[in-house]
């Protein structure tokens, strides 16, 4: 039908027109609230574009990870940023031209610096425009492959199957980029302000409606990422979201959890991934090769355990530091010493 | 086209009217209590319709069942954040906007 | 030209936009958002030009575009503690401007 390929190409015209154009008004912003809050609304469109190319998968991965947690990453650390400038001039103000200004250049060389980096931008742009457009217009790539093994690789969604059984490799190295990135957040970080503040009823009813509801769903993301979209990422990232909805009520990890348990909950995922690919070596498979009877079996034991470990390090990401494992002592000192004055 | 499909389109259609009032009313009121007013007609209400058209396309009661749960979800995190949104501009002490 | 090869120009654009707002802002958050959408229009490409098959689009781009969000967060978390850390060492957020020698 005419009317309809011509409706779907004016959507999808739309659409990306949209998103450079909300890319365009994210880095050019003046105020850099309004930019975040304008990059996440970026990742949002960048979802339904994943959805217009048949990758849903990526679609769950984007909304959630993409645009909500990468949003609450980046408005966290605006927030730090402008807490700790109180008092001198508010740097949300783009104050680059500013700076420009300010240093002697001659006037003759500015125009050049200017338009060179965009004359390079644009023979840049140019030559992977037309790169592209020489590729051929239909290309079968790896599919083939992957669906003559699918049946041999223990799930029935391609992605998983390529994600967690056909390049697993891949995946063990992403996880220990997490954890190489919660070590490095946790090595540099300041030390945090204690936010033991009291919610209000709003916040309080909501985590406390939506925290057990979206552990739920991520249970139910994973299971369901064996036979169609979904997996061990998206619901870590749904994990993710609960727990930094449990941070932003205020609430920290009890010092019996923030020691041991969280750094052993961080890990879980890494371990068992690599303890699986070593029981495979001794089996006498090569590293990471799953046999056909136990690789569903295998493959959702690693995605339980990553998306575990997923789910408390992207959250342990948006705290920013090391959670402090004596604060609740000094909490429940405070109590007895409140006790021991109303008992005067 | 069946009923199904035309009461889809006429319910997909009304929703898609209340989110263009929502985004117009985000574009031209005054001050952020107002714009929240118009977006949160839309979230709901808009929203329901959508997913109401949509509810009739679907191939099983799970479907429908799990397009309820998101209204339901949205409903929940919409009048909450506007709520919060409100508290953080009073406290912050943006005004309401007078003529 | 298909619907796939706009989506993948559009990638090309939006790298290209990031591109050159790393080079143009000396905010250190404004590099981290120019590089987040960098790697946004990375992916685009990716996926557009996996979706040019016949039926079920290539999954192997897909698997890599999910790892690549995965280690892309952590790269923003990573650098936005290290802004916060150079902040808090230096009292400047910008990366300095260098004279015309």
């Amino acid at each position: 039908m005419e009317a309809l390929t011509l409706l779907s190409w004016a959507f999808d015209a739309t659409l990306g027109g949209t998103l450079m154009w909300l890319a365009w008004r994210t880095l050019a912003s003046e105020d850099l609230f309004k930019g975040i809050v304008l990059f996440i609304a970026f990742g949002l469109l960048m979802a339904l574009a994943w959805v217009r190319l048949d990758a849903p998968d990526i679609a769950l991965a984007e909304a959630a990870i993409g645009a909500g947690l990468t949003g609450a990453l980046l408005l966290g650390a605006l927030a730090k940023l402008e807490a700790g400038n109180e008092g001198s001039q508010p740097l949300s103000k783009n104050r680059s031209k500013l700076v420009n200004k300010s240093v002697n250049k001659p006037m003759r060389f500015r125009w050049l610096l200017v338009l060179l980096p965009m004359l390079l931008l644009l023979v840049l742009a140019g030559g992977l425009g037309y790169a592209i457009l020489n590729l051929p217009s239909q290309a079968v790539g790896l599919s083939l492959q992957v669906a003559g093994n699918i049946e041999a690789s223990g799930v029935s969604n391609p992605v998983t199957a390529v994600l967690l059984n056909f390049r697993a490799y891949d995946t063990l190295l992403e996880m220990a980029v997490l954890l190489l990135a919660v070590i490095g957040i946790w090595s540099l970080a300041v030390v945090p302000e204690s936010r033991e503040s009291a919610p209000g009823a709003v916040l309080d009813m909501l985590s406390r409606l939506l925290v057990p509801l979206l552990i739920l769903v991520s249970g139910y993301l994973l299971w369901v990422g064996g036979h169609a979209a979904g997996g061990a990422f998206q619901a870590g990232s749904v994990l993710a979201a609960a727990g930094v909805l449990l941070l932003l009520t205020g609430w920290r990890p009890s010092a019996r959890f923030a020691g041991w348990p969280l750094r052993f909950s961080l890990i879980l995922g890494l371990v068992i991934f690599v303890l699986v690919a070593v029981l495979m070596l001794l089996l006498g498979e090569s590293f990471l090769e799953f046999p056909l009877r136990i690789a569903g079996a295998l493959i959702l034991l690693i995605e339980a355990a990553a998306a575990l470990s997923i789910g408390i390090t992207l959250a342990s990401l948006f705290l920013g530091s090391r959670p402090q494992p004596d604060q609740s002592s000094s909490n429940q000192s405070a109590r007895r010493e409140e006790l021991g004055a109303q008992e005067r | 086209m069946s009923l199904t499909d035309i009461l889809t389109i006429l319910l997909l259609s009304a929703g898609a009217v209340f989110f263009l009032a929502g985004t117009v009313g985000l574009l031209r009121f005054p001050d952020v209590y107002t714009r929240l007013h118009a977006l949160t007609k839309a979230d709901n209400l808009g929203l329901g319709l959508l997913l109401a058209g949509l509810a009739l396309q679907a191939e099983s009661w799970t479907a429908v069942a799990k397009l309820l749960l998101i209204w339901l979800l949205i409903l929940l995190a919409s009048s909450s954040v506007a709520h919060l949104v409100v508290r953080t501009a009073q406290r912050r002490g943006i005004k309401l906007w007078k003529r | 030209m298909n619907i796939d090869f706009f989506y993948a120009l559009t990638g090309v654009g939006l790298f290209t936009l990031g591109l050159y707002a790393l080079i143009k802002h000396s905010h250190l958050l404004r590099k981290i958002l120019a590089i987040n959408v960098m790697g946004s229009g990375v992916f685009l490409v990716l996926v557009a030009l996996s979706a040019r098959t016949q039926q079920a689009p290539d999954p192997v781009p897909h698997a890599m575009v999910i790892t690549g969000i995965v280690v892309a967060i952590s790269a923003t978390a990573l650098a936005l503690a290290l802004m916060l850390r150079l902040r808090d060492a230096s009292g400047r957020v910008e990366l300095p401007e260098e004279p015309m020698e």
